[in-house]
Protein backbone atom coordinates (compact mmCIF):
# COMPACT_ATOMS: atom_id res chain seq x y z
CA UNK A 1 0.00 0.00 0.00
CA UNK A 2 3.19 2.30 0.55
CA UNK A 3 4.04 3.05 -2.79
CA UNK A 4 0.50 3.41 -4.45
CA UNK A 5 0.34 6.07 -1.77
CA UNK A 6 3.57 8.11 -3.13
CA UNK A 7 2.82 8.42 -6.04
CA UNK A 8 -0.74 9.67 -5.30
CA UNK A 9 1.49 11.93 -3.16
CA UNK A 10 3.45 13.35 -5.88
CA UNK A 11 0.23 13.31 -8.48
CA UNK A 12 -1.20 15.72 -5.61
CA UNK A 13 1.95 17.48 -5.25
CA UNK A 14 2.71 18.46 -9.00
CA UNK A 15 -1.04 19.18 -10.05
CA UNK A 16 -0.76 21.65 -6.91
CA UNK A 17 2.73 22.99 -8.08
CA UNK A 18 1.16 23.65 -11.64
CA UNK A 19 -1.60 25.58 -10.32
CA UNK A 20 0.47 27.40 -7.95
CA UNK A 21 3.01 28.40 -10.74
CA UNK A 22 0.29 29.75 -12.64
CA UNK A 23 -0.85 31.87 -10.18
CA UNK A 24 2.22 32.96 -9.33
CA UNK A 25 3.16 33.44 -12.98
CA UNK A 26 -0.62 35.38 -13.71
CA UNK A 27 0.01 37.64 -10.75
CA UNK A 28 3.63 38.31 -11.75
CA UNK A 29 2.98 39.51 -15.22
CA UNK A 30 -0.74 41.64 -14.10
CA UNK A 31 1.95 43.60 -11.26
CA UNK A 32 4.09 44.08 -14.23
CA UNK A 33 1.57 45.37 -16.37
CA UNK A 34 0.03 47.10 -13.94
CA UNK A 35 2.66 48.12 -10.71
CA UNK A 36 0.12 50.70 -9.18
CA UNK A 37 -2.70 47.67 -8.58
CA UNK A 38 0.16 45.12 -6.60
CA UNK A 39 -1.69 45.67 -3.52
CA UNK A 40 -5.06 44.50 -4.94
CA UNK A 41 -3.55 41.35 -7.30
CA UNK A 42 -0.98 40.45 -4.50
CA UNK A 43 -4.23 39.59 -2.05
CA UNK A 44 -6.16 37.94 -4.68
CA UNK A 45 -3.01 35.86 -5.44
CA UNK A 46 -2.97 34.76 -1.93
CA UNK A 47 -6.28 33.66 -1.73
CA UNK A 48 -6.64 31.91 -4.77
CA UNK A 49 -3.34 29.78 -3.71
CA UNK A 50 -4.34 29.35 -0.20
CA UNK A 51 -8.06 28.00 -1.99
CA UNK A 52 -5.35 25.69 -3.99
CA UNK A 53 -3.26 24.83 -1.04
CA UNK A 54 -6.51 23.72 0.86
CA UNK A 55 -7.91 21.34 -1.73
CA UNK A 56 -4.50 19.85 -1.79
CA UNK A 57 -3.94 19.27 1.69
CA UNK A 58 -7.56 17.85 2.07
CA UNK A 59 -6.47 15.29 -0.90
CA UNK A 60 -2.83 14.75 1.21
CA UNK A 61 -4.45 14.14 4.47
CA UNK A 62 -7.82 11.92 2.94
CA UNK A 63 -5.59 10.14 0.63
CA UNK A 64 -3.54 8.92 4.34
CA UNK A 65 -6.33 8.38 6.21
CA UNK B 1 23.78 52.72 14.26
CA UNK B 2 20.39 51.42 11.99
CA UNK B 3 22.59 48.89 10.42
CA UNK B 4 23.80 47.86 14.11
CA UNK B 5 20.29 47.08 15.11
CA UNK B 6 19.71 44.99 12.25
CA UNK B 7 22.85 43.15 12.42
CA UNK B 8 21.75 42.62 16.45
CA UNK B 9 18.15 41.92 14.94
CA UNK B 10 19.10 39.39 12.96
CA UNK B 11 21.97 37.25 15.14
CA UNK B 12 18.85 37.31 18.03
CA UNK B 13 16.34 35.49 15.23
CA UNK B 14 19.57 33.36 14.37
CA UNK B 15 20.64 32.33 18.07
CA UNK B 16 16.81 31.84 18.71
CA UNK B 17 16.15 29.49 15.96
CA UNK B 18 18.92 26.89 16.66
CA UNK B 19 18.30 27.12 20.24
CA UNK B 20 15.04 25.88 19.61
CA UNK B 21 15.98 23.22 17.24
CA UNK B 22 18.07 22.08 19.53
CA UNK B 23 15.42 21.79 22.16
CA UNK B 24 13.20 20.07 19.84
CA UNK B 25 16.08 17.77 19.07
CA UNK B 26 16.39 16.74 22.29
CA UNK B 27 13.39 17.19 23.82
CA UNK B 28 11.65 13.77 23.23
CA UNK B 29 13.97 11.10 24.24
CA UNK B 30 17.83 9.90 23.63
CA UNK B 31 19.85 8.27 20.74
CA UNK B 32 17.40 8.16 18.09
CA UNK B 33 19.27 5.60 15.45
CA UNK B 34 16.67 3.98 13.25
CA UNK B 35 14.02 4.79 10.77
CA UNK B 36 11.10 3.61 12.97
CA UNK B 37 12.94 5.32 15.58
CA UNK B 38 12.75 8.31 14.41
CA UNK B 39 9.07 8.15 13.28
CA UNK B 40 8.06 7.89 16.73
CA UNK B 41 9.75 10.76 17.60
CA UNK B 42 8.12 12.69 14.90
CA UNK B 43 4.74 11.39 16.33
CA UNK B 44 5.27 11.74 19.65
CA UNK B 45 5.93 15.86 18.98
CA UNK B 46 3.35 16.01 17.02
CA UNK B 47 0.77 14.63 19.53
CA UNK B 48 -0.77 16.22 23.00
CA UNK B 49 -0.03 15.06 25.73
CA UNK B 50 -0.79 15.11 29.40
CA UNK B 51 2.49 16.85 30.77
CA UNK B 52 5.21 19.12 30.07
CA UNK B 53 9.07 17.49 29.10
CA UNK B 54 11.10 19.45 27.32
CA UNK B 55 13.90 16.97 27.54
CA UNK B 56 14.54 13.87 29.15
CA UNK B 57 18.11 12.23 29.97
CA UNK B 58 17.93 8.38 27.76
CA UNK B 59 20.28 6.71 30.03
CA UNK B 60 19.08 7.15 33.28
CA UNK B 61 15.54 7.32 31.77
CA UNK B 62 15.00 10.80 33.89
CA UNK B 63 12.35 13.16 32.69
CA UNK B 64 12.73 17.15 32.81
CA UNK B 65 9.35 18.98 32.64
CA UNK B 66 6.36 19.39 34.45
CA UNK B 67 2.92 17.49 35.25
CA UNK B 68 -0.35 19.15 34.66
CA UNK B 69 -4.04 18.50 36.01
CA UNK B 70 -5.21 15.25 35.25
CA UNK B 71 -9.36 15.58 35.39
CA UNK B 72 -11.70 12.65 34.92
CA UNK B 73 -14.84 12.11 34.87
CA UNK B 74 -16.45 8.71 36.17
CA UNK B 75 -18.60 7.91 38.46
CA UNK B 76 -17.98 11.57 40.14
CA UNK B 77 -14.97 14.20 39.04
CA UNK B 78 -11.33 12.68 39.64
CA UNK B 79 -8.68 14.88 39.62
CA UNK B 80 -4.73 14.80 40.16
CA UNK B 81 -1.40 15.24 38.90
CA UNK B 82 -0.43 13.76 35.87
CA UNK B 83 2.96 12.90 38.04
CA UNK B 84 1.29 10.18 39.10
CA UNK B 85 1.04 8.31 35.97
CA UNK B 86 5.45 8.75 35.77
CA UNK B 87 5.04 9.42 32.02
CA UNK B 88 2.45 6.84 31.06
CA UNK B 89 5.04 4.01 32.94
CA UNK B 90 2.67 3.43 36.26
CA UNK B 91 -1.01 3.33 37.06
CA UNK B 92 -2.50 5.82 38.68
CA UNK B 93 -4.76 5.46 41.31
CA UNK B 94 -7.85 8.02 41.97
CA UNK B 95 -10.41 7.54 44.88
CA UNK B 96 -10.02 3.21 44.39
CA UNK B 97 -10.05 3.29 41.05
CA UNK B 98 -6.97 2.89 38.14
CA UNK B 99 -5.87 4.06 35.57
CA UNK B 100 -3.29 3.95 32.79
CA UNK B 101 -1.97 5.78 29.74
CA UNK B 102 -1.90 3.38 26.29
CA UNK B 103 -1.03 5.48 23.26
CA UNK B 104 -1.68 8.44 24.51
CA UNK B 105 -4.92 7.80 26.21
CA UNK B 106 -6.53 7.22 29.07
CA UNK B 107 -7.87 3.90 30.01
CA UNK B 108 -9.28 2.44 32.95
CA UNK B 109 -7.58 -0.82 34.50
CA UNK B 110 -7.01 -2.98 37.14
CA UNK B 111 -4.60 -2.54 40.06
CA UNK B 112 -1.82 -3.90 37.82
CA UNK B 113 -2.60 -1.82 34.77
CA UNK B 114 -3.46 -4.80 32.58
CA UNK B 115 -5.00 -3.56 29.11
CA UNK B 116 -7.13 -6.13 26.76
CA UNK B 117 -6.42 -5.61 23.18
CA UNK B 118 -9.33 -6.66 21.16
CA UNK B 119 -9.77 -7.00 17.54
CA UNK B 120 -7.06 -4.82 15.58
CA UNK B 121 -5.40 -4.28 18.56
CA UNK B 122 -7.88 -1.59 19.85
CA UNK B 123 -7.86 -1.90 23.78
CA UNK B 124 -11.24 -3.08 25.33
CA UNK B 125 -10.90 -1.09 28.41
CA UNK B 126 -13.36 1.25 29.33
CA UNK B 127 -12.46 5.18 28.78
CA UNK B 128 -13.13 7.58 31.51
CA UNK B 129 -14.77 10.87 30.05
CA UNK B 130 -11.35 12.83 29.80
CA UNK B 131 -11.26 16.77 30.45
CA UNK B 132 -7.48 16.97 31.52
CA UNK B 133 -5.75 20.33 31.11
CA UNK B 134 -3.37 18.74 28.36
CA UNK B 135 0.03 20.35 26.79
CA UNK B 136 -2.37 21.35 24.50
CA UNK B 137 -4.86 23.16 26.56
CA UNK B 138 -2.53 24.87 29.37
CA UNK B 139 -1.04 26.68 25.84
CA UNK B 140 -4.39 27.97 24.67
CA UNK B 141 -5.04 28.86 28.37
CA UNK B 142 -1.22 30.40 28.46
CA UNK B 143 -2.02 32.15 25.05
CA UNK B 144 -5.88 33.79 26.00
CA UNK B 145 -3.92 35.06 29.17
CA UNK B 146 -1.10 36.97 27.33
CA UNK B 147 -3.73 38.09 24.42
CA UNK B 148 -6.08 39.58 27.22
CA UNK B 149 -3.08 41.30 29.36
CA UNK B 150 -1.31 42.90 25.62
CA UNK B 151 -4.77 44.41 24.21
CA UNK B 152 -6.51 44.92 27.96
CA UNK B 153 -2.97 47.19 28.19
CA UNK B 154 -3.99 48.52 25.04
CA UNK B 155 -7.50 49.00 25.61
CA UNK B 156 -6.96 51.18 28.71
CA UNK B 157 -4.23 53.18 27.07
CA UNK B 158 -6.74 55.03 24.47
CA UNK B 159 -8.58 55.94 27.69
CA UNK B 160 -6.19 58.57 28.83
CA UNK B 161 -4.77 59.39 25.18
CA UNK B 162 -4.74 58.68 21.25
CA UNK B 163 -1.03 57.67 20.88
CA UNK B 164 -0.21 53.87 22.73
CA UNK B 165 2.74 53.32 24.77
CA UNK B 166 5.06 50.62 24.97
CA UNK B 167 3.98 47.26 23.69
CA UNK B 168 1.01 48.95 22.17
CA UNK B 169 2.91 50.38 19.32
CA UNK B 170 3.85 46.97 18.29
CA UNK B 171 0.21 46.28 18.41
CA UNK B 172 -1.43 49.54 17.25
CA UNK B 173 -0.12 48.95 13.48
CA UNK B 174 -1.30 45.15 13.66
CA UNK B 175 -5.09 45.81 14.75
CA UNK B 176 -4.85 48.68 11.88
CA UNK B 177 -4.01 46.14 9.33
CA UNK B 178 -6.44 43.94 10.01
CA UNK B 179 -9.02 46.09 9.89
CA UNK B 180 -8.17 48.36 7.03
CA UNK B 181 -6.80 45.13 4.69
CA UNK B 182 -8.44 42.01 5.75
CA UNK B 183 -11.93 43.36 7.48
CA UNK B 184 -13.16 46.54 5.41
CA UNK B 185 -12.13 45.63 1.92
CA UNK B 186 -14.13 42.17 2.34
CA UNK B 187 -16.86 42.50 4.79
CA UNK B 188 -17.46 46.28 3.46
CA UNK B 189 -17.60 49.60 5.57
CA UNK B 190 -20.65 49.58 7.25
CA UNK B 191 -20.90 45.99 8.71
CA UNK B 192 -17.20 45.43 9.48
CA UNK B 193 -17.15 46.95 13.35
CA UNK B 194 -19.84 43.93 14.48
CA UNK B 195 -16.81 41.34 12.86
CA UNK B 196 -13.68 43.28 14.17
CA UNK B 197 -13.63 40.80 17.31
CA UNK B 198 -13.30 38.05 16.09
CA UNK B 199 -10.81 38.32 13.15
CA UNK B 200 -8.64 40.47 16.08
CA UNK B 201 -8.90 37.34 17.94
CA UNK B 202 -8.96 34.80 15.75
CA UNK B 203 -5.87 36.45 14.08
CA UNK B 204 -3.47 36.94 16.94
CA UNK B 205 -4.60 33.30 18.33
CA UNK B 206 -3.18 31.79 15.81
CA UNK B 207 -0.90 33.94 15.65
CA UNK B 208 0.83 33.43 18.86
CA UNK B 209 0.02 29.74 19.27
CA UNK B 210 1.78 29.46 15.63
CA UNK B 211 5.33 30.87 17.00
CA UNK B 212 4.95 29.18 20.63
CA UNK B 213 5.01 26.34 18.27
CA UNK B 214 8.50 27.35 17.04
CA UNK B 215 9.72 27.93 20.43
CA UNK B 216 11.70 25.12 22.79
CA UNK B 217 8.23 24.49 24.58
CA UNK B 218 7.43 22.14 21.74
CA UNK B 219 4.09 22.67 21.30
CA UNK B 220 1.89 21.86 18.40
CA UNK B 221 -1.39 23.91 19.05
CA UNK B 222 -2.62 24.93 15.73
CA UNK B 223 -1.28 21.64 14.39
CA UNK B 224 -3.56 19.71 16.19
CA UNK B 225 -6.87 19.00 13.57
CA UNK B 226 -10.03 19.00 16.90
CA UNK B 227 -8.07 22.97 17.68
CA UNK B 228 -8.66 24.14 14.62
CA UNK B 229 -12.12 22.12 13.86
CA UNK B 230 -13.15 24.53 16.46
CA UNK B 231 -11.52 27.92 15.40
CA UNK B 232 -13.44 26.81 11.54
CA UNK B 233 -16.84 26.00 13.62
CA UNK B 234 -16.79 29.64 15.29
CA UNK B 235 -16.35 30.98 11.40
CA UNK B 236 -19.26 28.76 10.30
CA UNK B 237 -21.26 29.40 12.95
CA UNK B 238 -20.66 33.50 12.95
CA UNK B 239 -20.92 32.75 8.93
CA UNK B 240 -24.30 31.43 8.95
CA UNK B 241 -26.43 33.17 12.05
CA UNK B 242 -25.32 36.51 10.68
CA UNK B 243 -26.17 35.76 6.93
CA UNK B 244 -28.95 38.10 5.52
CA UNK B 245 -32.08 37.31 3.09
CA UNK B 246 -30.07 37.00 -0.21
CA UNK B 247 -27.81 34.57 1.34
CA UNK B 248 -29.93 32.18 1.90
CA UNK B 249 -31.87 32.69 -1.29
CA UNK B 250 -28.82 31.72 -3.25
CA UNK B 251 -28.89 28.76 -2.07
CA UNK B 252 -32.65 27.61 -1.64
CA UNK B 253 -33.71 28.74 -4.59
CA UNK B 254 -30.75 30.20 -6.94
CA UNK B 255 -32.51 33.19 -9.24
CA UNK B 256 -31.83 33.27 -12.46
CA UNK B 257 -31.75 29.58 -13.39
CA UNK B 258 -34.29 27.32 -14.46
CA UNK B 259 -36.69 25.50 -11.96
CA UNK B 260 -35.18 22.21 -12.44
CA UNK B 261 -31.51 23.77 -12.06
CA UNK B 262 -32.94 25.51 -8.82
CA UNK B 263 -33.52 22.06 -6.93
CA UNK B 264 -30.22 20.37 -8.21
CA UNK B 265 -28.09 23.20 -6.54
CA UNK B 266 -29.52 22.97 -3.28
CA UNK B 267 -27.63 20.41 -2.38
CA UNK B 268 -24.75 21.66 -4.13
CA UNK B 269 -24.94 25.32 -2.04
CA UNK B 270 -25.92 23.66 1.52
CA UNK B 271 -22.38 21.45 0.86
CA UNK B 272 -20.38 24.52 -0.10
CA UNK B 273 -21.44 25.94 3.27
CA UNK B 274 -19.68 23.17 4.34
CA UNK B 275 -16.43 22.95 2.56
CA UNK B 276 -15.80 26.49 3.09
CA UNK B 277 -14.74 26.07 7.47
CA UNK B 278 -13.39 22.17 6.31
CA UNK B 279 -10.94 23.51 3.85
CA UNK B 280 -10.25 25.94 6.79
CA UNK B 281 -9.53 23.56 9.44
CA UNK B 282 -7.56 21.27 6.79
CA UNK B 283 -5.17 24.58 5.94
CA UNK B 284 -4.32 25.72 9.26
CA UNK B 285 -3.99 21.77 10.53
CA UNK B 286 -2.01 20.53 7.42
CA UNK B 287 0.49 23.75 6.91
CA UNK B 288 1.41 23.60 10.67
CA UNK B 289 2.04 20.26 11.49
CA UNK B 290 3.91 19.56 7.88
CA UNK B 291 6.30 22.47 8.98
CA UNK B 292 6.97 20.44 12.12
CA UNK B 293 7.25 17.55 10.27
CA UNK B 294 10.31 19.15 8.15
CA UNK B 295 11.93 20.48 11.08
CA UNK B 296 12.11 17.50 12.99
CA UNK B 297 13.01 15.13 10.12
CA UNK B 298 15.62 17.87 8.87
CA UNK B 299 17.32 17.11 12.70
CA UNK B 300 16.93 13.40 12.96
CA UNK B 301 19.05 13.97 9.92
CA UNK B 302 21.68 13.97 12.40
CA UNK B 303 21.27 10.26 13.36
CA UNK B 304 21.00 9.00 10.18
CA UNK B 305 24.61 9.32 8.22
CA UNK B 306 27.97 8.31 9.41
CA UNK B 307 29.67 11.51 9.90
CA UNK B 308 28.20 13.28 13.28
CA UNK B 309 30.08 16.79 12.51
CA UNK B 310 29.31 16.70 8.80
CA UNK B 311 26.08 15.82 9.45
CA UNK B 312 25.21 18.11 12.45
CA UNK B 313 26.36 21.34 10.59
CA UNK B 314 24.11 20.05 7.50
CA UNK B 315 21.38 19.62 9.02
CA UNK B 316 21.28 22.57 11.80
CA UNK B 317 21.99 25.20 8.62
CA UNK B 318 18.88 23.25 6.74
CA UNK B 319 16.45 23.55 9.91
CA UNK B 320 17.27 27.23 10.46
CA UNK B 321 16.67 27.59 7.19
CA UNK B 322 13.03 26.12 7.19
CA UNK B 323 12.37 27.28 10.87
CA UNK B 324 13.54 31.18 9.50
CA UNK B 325 10.44 30.25 6.86
CA UNK B 326 7.89 28.68 9.17
CA UNK B 327 8.22 32.40 11.12
CA UNK B 328 7.18 33.56 7.54
CA UNK B 329 4.44 30.81 7.67
CA UNK B 330 2.72 31.57 11.16
CA UNK B 331 2.42 34.77 9.78
CA UNK B 332 0.49 34.18 6.49
CA UNK B 333 -1.44 31.32 7.95
CA UNK B 334 -3.20 33.42 10.84
CA UNK B 335 -3.27 36.26 7.99
CA UNK B 336 -4.96 33.89 5.69
CA UNK B 337 -7.66 32.07 8.01
CA UNK B 338 -8.64 35.58 8.96
CA UNK B 339 -8.66 36.74 5.33
CA UNK B 340 -10.89 33.89 4.71
CA UNK B 341 -13.17 34.27 7.41
CA UNK B 342 -13.67 37.93 6.84
CA UNK B 343 -14.09 36.94 3.13
CA UNK B 344 -16.85 34.33 4.05
CA UNK B 345 -18.81 36.53 6.63
CA UNK B 346 -18.63 39.29 3.64
CA UNK B 347 -20.37 36.99 1.61
CA UNK B 348 -22.93 36.46 3.74
CA UNK B 349 -23.66 39.50 4.84
CA UNK B 350 -23.48 41.07 1.04
CA UNK B 351 -25.95 43.88 0.30
CA UNK B 352 -26.94 43.01 -3.23
CA UNK B 353 -27.09 45.65 -6.22
CA UNK B 354 -30.32 44.91 -7.78
CA UNK B 355 -29.59 47.91 -10.39
CA UNK B 356 -26.43 45.52 -11.70
CA UNK B 357 -26.74 41.67 -12.70
CA UNK B 358 -26.62 40.11 -9.14
CA UNK B 359 -24.73 37.47 -10.85
CA UNK B 360 -21.79 39.62 -11.35
CA UNK B 361 -21.33 39.12 -7.66
CA UNK B 362 -18.53 36.36 -6.15
CA UNK B 363 -20.06 33.39 -5.48
CA UNK B 364 -16.86 30.75 -6.84
CA UNK B 365 -16.05 30.69 -3.60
Amino acid sequence: MEIPLLVGAGLIVIGAGMGLGKIGGSAMEAIARQPEASGKIQTAMIIIAALLEGLAFAALILGKA
Amino acid sequence: MHNFSIAKFILVLLVFCSLSTFAKAESDGGAVSSKSEIDAYIDHHLQDSYDYNFWSDGETGEHFGFPLPIILIDDGLKVFLSSKFHHGETVAEADGEYYKIYHGKIYKTDAEGTITLGEENHPTNSKPLDFSITKNVATMILTSILLLFMFGGLAKNYKHSKLPKGFGRVLEPLVIYVRDDIAIPNIGEKKYRNFMGFLLTVFFFIWILNLLGMTPLGVNVTGNIAVTACLALFTYVITQFSANKEYWKHIFWMPGVPVLMKIILIPIELLGTLTKPFALMIRLFANITAGHVVIMSLIALIFVGNNIYADTSISLLLALFISVIELLVAFLQAYIFTMLSALFIGLAVEEHDHAHDEHATKEII
